[in-house]
């Protein structure tokens, strides 16, 4: 249940609340308009709508959606840099970059107005986090042409906190100046988080004494619940998930609630779709498949139907919170991570999840899929903890055993699983990579 | 009576074992006696050292984990049937053995045996009866 969903009198999440009809209505105005804007300034959207035969004005209602192209990443790639910006450059006023894991990375354009609705939703997620202006955000994001550190930095200072623009790295300067400076929330990937966890830890610090911190709020690459639950025990703060991504704005286009059970999308400026990534065919809400985002409010470089490779599905309920605007579920898999083992799909989050059921195992591991002969092989080379190390060989030959059980229950395949020393694989202060895929050199 | 002994993880990689050694040397600390349980992939390395405290601290600095457990020395007479009379003193009384090691001082001629012992308290009232040498910290570490 939720705890304290009491930010309905707040103004600046009033668009969280308003009711489904009206918010229909403001899509439908909106979507009629970015339509004909692309159209008219982007030439490949242009191309591409004449090429199926649509027109702007063929767009009468939010179905109609259905007959418009895709966007896909490969789309920006080869539109570097800037083939498709939506505005003349003098109304750009800023740059994001994403680096793919490929060749050039993709860069985005955006007006002073594509900044504002960015920073909307990074307040509203703040909001929806409970954060307010009383809190001290340390944002260790990276900032840069990484979206994470100056979309948490202006949505911070927008909704008044007092931010402490650390950036990632560094991590025994962020401890230190969260505990002098009584922090109270931090923003950074999950994983970074986990690394300042493992520091503090390290040196005896202990969060629910020594710091004030109460929030965490992480985004930027896919994580689970397990180890949602792992952070909050161990440090005792509560653990949200904040989503987005360069492509359609940045953090902030969706936001898990109080009520932690899937994250809440901004759609009066990001409307949501999930696909069937084989047919391409809209799905049912409630149905798993590819999610898709039309921006409705961007046009340096506007979006429509955009494809994010990330699984998701529309929570049909409404959520207990009483917002009103749809829900997604936790984005646990991207399908760009999809590891294909023997003809079985495997994500990296569910090695994750299996690994995290078993007691005393950190989040520290790393995954390495190889080819022997013909077969595929995964290995998991996880970090001994002091818990679990014993003073036994066969304690830890049996919680080598335990974490190969417990994977191959959720994945159905047999891994191996080797134990290695502590601060022996690699960390991360900004997105992990913890899959090393052997088989493509 | 009992001695603590510290045991930490180790991967079967060239130089990890001298790595441990030579932060216990750089921090000035005895290695009393060090034993080595390995399987391909890894091992575990318990070693008794003056000041286990700080001998702990160094190699939790140095990034290790480490772990601290009770152990029991005796020393055991070189003669026939000196080993069999402990082992029987502590298997009549229910007493398991987890594992074992041996090593010897130059100065004396007997050997020295640490045990770990499912109940060490046990284990150390009944070799105390058959007159065994049960050693403490300072006499090992006088040796
Ligand atoms: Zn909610």
């Amino acid at each position: 249940m939720c705890r304290e969903c009491n930010d309905k009198e707040n103004p600046l999440s009033r668009a969280d609340y308003v009711s489904v009809d009206e918010m229909r209505n403001i899509q439908l105005t909106k979507l009629k308009k970015i339509v004909r804007h692309c159209y008219d300034n982007v030439p490949l959207t242009r191309l591409r709508m004449d090429e199926k035969g649509v027109k702007p004005e063929d767009i009468k209602t939010l179905e109609d959606m259905r007959f418009l192209p895709f966007m896909k990443k490969t789309d920006l790639r080869d539109e570097y840099p800037k083939g498709l910006f939506g505005v003349p450059m003098r109304d750009i006023v800023r740059f994001h970059c994403s680096s793919g894991t490929t060749g050039k990375p993709i860069v985005v354009g955006s007006t002073r107005g594509d900044l504002d609705v960015w920073i909307d939703g990074v307040v509203r997620s703040l909001v929806m986090d409970g954060i307010t202006n009383e809190d001290i955000l340390q944002v260790s994001y990276g900032y840069g042409l990484f979206t994470g550190g100056l979309g948490l930095h202006y949505g911070g200072e927008a909704l008044g906190c007092a931010v402490v623009p650390t950036s990632g790295g560094n991590t025994d300067r962020q401890i230190m100046l969260m505990r002098d400076l009584g922090v109270t929330a931090i923003a950074c990937t999950p994983s970074y988080f986990i690394h300042i966890m493992d520091e503090a830890l390290k040196k005896g610090v202990d969060f629910r004494k020594e710091t004030k911190l109460r929030h965490g709020i992480f985004g930027a690459e896919p994580w689970t619940d397990e180890i949602r639950a792992k952070i909050e025990s161990v440090t005792g703060i509560e653990a949200h998930d904040i989503y987005g991504l360069t492509e359609v704005s940045g953090p902030g286009v969706a936001s898990s609630c109080r009520c932690h059970s899937g994250l809440h999308v901004f759609e009066d400026h990001f409307y949501p779709e999930i696909i069937n990534p084989d047919t391409l065919e809209p799905v049912p809400d409630g149905t798993w498949g590819e999610l898709v985002f039309t921006t409705l409010d961007r046009f340096g470089t506007p979006m429509l139907r955009y494809r994010t490779r990330d699984i998701t599905r529309i929570i049909p309920d409404r959520c207990d919170c009483g917002r009103t605007i749809r829900r997604i579920d936790r984005i646990s898999a991207r399908t760009d991570d999809m590891l294909i083992i023997r003809g079985v799909n495997v994500f990296p989050s569910q090695i994750e999840a299996g690994l995290m059921t078993v007691d005393k195992v950190l989040p520290h591991y790393h995954i390495y899929v190889d080819r022997e002969g013909d077969l595929d092989t995964i290995e998991v080379k996880v970090e001994v903890t002091a818990d679990a190390l014993g003073d036994q060989i066969k304690s830890l030959e049996l919680l080598r055993r335990t974490i190969a059980e417990a994977i191959k229950k959720i994945i159905n395949i047999s891994i191996k699983v080797t134990l290695v020393e502590p601060h022996s694989l690699p960390r991360s202060e900004g997105k992990m990579n913890r899959v090393t895929d052997n088989r493509k050199k | 009576m009992k001695i603590k002994q510290i045991s930490l993880f180790l991967e079967n990689k060239p130089g990890h074992l001298n790595a441990i050694c030579r932060t216990l040397a750089k921090a000035g600390i005895n290695i009393v006696t060090l034993s080595l349980a390995d399987t391909q992939q890894f091992g575990i390395v318990r070693l008794i050292v003056e000041d286990w405290e700080r001998g702990r601290d160094e190699l939790e600095k140095a990034g290790h984990v480490v772990n601290v457990r009770d152990v029991v020395a005796a020393t055991v007479n070189d003669v026939p049937g000196g080993m069999a009379d402990l082992l029987d003193a502590v298997g009549a009384v229910g007493v398991n053995i987890e594992y074992m090691y041996a090593f010897s001082f130059r100065t004396n001629d007997k050997a020295i045996l640490v045990f770990r012992f499912d109940d060490a308290d046990k284990a150390i009232e009944a070799l105390k009866r058959i007159g065994a040498d049960i050693l403490d910290a300072s006499t090992l570490f006088s040796h």
